[in-house]
């Protein structure tokens, strides 16, 4: 038997860097009576009507194959839903793919318009799967800092600064995770113009739309001259709690489409149907869900962001999404120490900043998406931690 | 703007302060907001959610079917407003479909439930006649559900 001779790894995976959140993730499941400002999802259970439409679906034998698309019937909901809130027009038949969440829509939208080396400018701190996502489809991730001085948002300058001729597109994600942070038709509309001088396209994560909390959100592809250079990437994990499903979509103009159904049906073949049955039923009658929830975040929201006001910790005041994203650097730790003694020696679990871009550091990432009793007993708890530094 | 009362209507015991925060509302506002809903008798009261039986208390719920000749000029409610006087009387609907009134009745056993249906409410001048339902088990109680607390599925720390 000889050893081997070449590490069985490919290198590009070896040097993919490990996931913060992984790591932090390791750390706390150790422990005992954690409450968790932690995680990335809803609290509340998918609406009961979508999974009974599920049960008799699978009662019904409905459990083959779909269309590499998706099934039409869902593929016409969210051709309807995008264009009833935001006039997006997208054609059921050739526009729109369903995908295995929005993982997976980035990943092959990557790789449908990345050629080997080009550069993609991703917002840091942002998603923590779009820098590796952009490195698996062979792209370069090249990270555009945002500040909370511009309360997180992408400014348009940053951005041109970066632009080499090498760069082929922008990904954004507003509302963003972790921040909370959202932008106006107005600041977007400055990317939209760099977007066209540059001949770049835009991908535009919109997985939080329906949780913005003052304003309405803009649909990226509705601004001028957008619908042609953008690729929308939506699911359903957030606005109808449905993050198991893994289940989601994506649209775009047909040969991009086109690319990507290439990919997807042959690594994919279709998402799966259960997931795309109550995917349509979200859809269809899910509408007071979204409602429902989006104001139990609101409340919760204002509770949380005051909460860690009155402790004396900064606190950006996020308008969409679940998140809050409070500056920590008063305290005078960095945030890894800082999340990692809090859950140590107080119980309570929150992602360091940096797990989301090197300007995640001094912040930390907590979730509102927990129940008010919960952020409550976090709260007391953070107070006794900060109190005691 | 009900966003107050839908509060108070799922967790009485918000006070004013944490739903003016909630709301990001002024809390004076939210008091006499209040205050107003108990005065024009739009919040009725305000109770906990039991669930009697794990309390190990044996009082029992029965649902009364009863069909009643309207008055002329009056329709139901005299009738309605007798029967909502009882002590025993829960809550009286005035109902469409096959019969006229719906009563629930709250009593010690079964005994004391069927006195008082005998007694005080079959006798009563215009009732036609009652069909009595005892509640044998209760699954969802006031939007709430009876069953043991759900467990967090969700991982601790995710992206």
């Amino acid at each position: 038997m000889t050893a081997l001779q070449r590490p069985r790894i490919a290198t590009n995976i070896a040097d993919l860097p490990p996931s913060g959140i992984r790591e932090f993730f390791d750390l706390v499941s150790e422990l005992k009576d954690v409450i968790s400002l932690g995680v990335g999802e809803p609290d509340f259970p998918t609406p009961w009507h979508v999974c009974d439409e599920v049960y008799d679906s699978l009662r019904r034998g409905r459990t083959q194959y779909t269309s590499n698309l998706g099934m039409i019937e869902l593929r016409r909901e969210i051709s309807r839903v995008l264009a009833h809130l935001y006039g997006a027009e997208y054609s059921p038949d050739c526009q729109i793919i369903v995908t295995v969440g929005v993982s997976e829509g980035l990943d092959v939208a990557l790789r449908a318009i990345l050629n080997p080396g080009d550069e993609v400018i991703v917002p840091d701190p942002s998603f923590v799967a779009y820098g590796p996502a952009v490195k698996l489809a062979g792209g370069t991730c090249v990270s555009a800092p945002m500040r909370e001085a511009d309360a997180f948002k992408l400014r348009a300058d940053v951005v041109r600064s970066l632009i080499t001729p090498r760069t082929r597109a922008l990904l954004i994600g507003f509302p963003n995770n972790p921040t909370g942070s959202v932008m106006t038709r107005d600041e977007l509309a400055e990317l939209a113009q760099l977007a066209e001088e540059f001949d770049l396209l835009v991908l535009s994560d919109e997985i939080y739309d329906r949780l913005t909390y003052e304003g309405a959100h803009t649909c990226f592809s509705t601004l001028p001259g957008m619908w042609d250079r953008t690729i929308l990437l939506n699911g359903f994990s957030k606005s109808y709690a449905m993050t198991g499903w893994r289940i989601g979509y994506a649209c775009a103009p047909k040969d991009v489409i086109a690319a990507m159904v290439a990919i997807h049906s042959y690594t994919m073949m279709s998402a799966p149907t259960p997931a795309q049955i109550a995917a349509t039923e979200a859809l269809r009658r899910g509408e007071p869900d979204v409602a429902r929830m989006k104001a139990q975040y609101d409340q919760r929201r204002r509770v949380l962001v005051q909460g860690l006001r009155d402790i004396g910790l900064g606190c950006f005041e996020p308008l969409g999404a679940f998140y809050v994203f409070p500056n920590i650097t008063g305290t005078g730790l960095d945030s890894k120490t800082f999340a990692r003694r809090l859950v140590q020696e107080h119980g309570v679990a929150v992602v360091p900043g940096p797990a989301f871009g090197a300007s995640g550091e001094g912040y930390v990432r907590a979730t509102y998406a927990t129940s008010m009793d919960n952020l409550k007993e976090a709260l007391r708890r953070i107070d006794r931690f900060v109190s005691g530094l | 703007m009900h966003s107050v009362l839908e509060i108070l209507a799922g967790e009485a015991r918000c006070s004013a302060e944490e739903i003016a925060l909630r709301l990001g509302m002024d809390a004076a506002a939210v008091e006499a907001k209040i205050r107003e809903y108990e005065t024009n008798h739009v919040i009725l009261g305000y109770h906990a959610v039991v669930n009697w039986h794990k309390a190990d208390d044996q009082r029992l719920f029965a649902f009364i079917e009863v069909k009643a000749s309207p008055e002329r000029g009056q329709g139901f409610d005299r009738l309605a407003e007798h029967i909502a006087g009882f002590e025993e009387v829960h809550s009286v609907h005035l109902v469409s479909g096959t019969h006229d009134l719906n009563v629930v009745i709250q009593g010690r056993d079964f005994r004391e439930v069927a006195l008082f249906v005998a007694e005080k409410l079959a006798p009563l001048e215009q009732v036609q006649s009652t069909a009595t339902s005892f509640v044998l088990k209760s699954y969802k109680v006031e939007g709430q559900l009876i069953k043991a607390a759900d467990e967090d599925h969700r991982l601790v720390v995710a992206p």
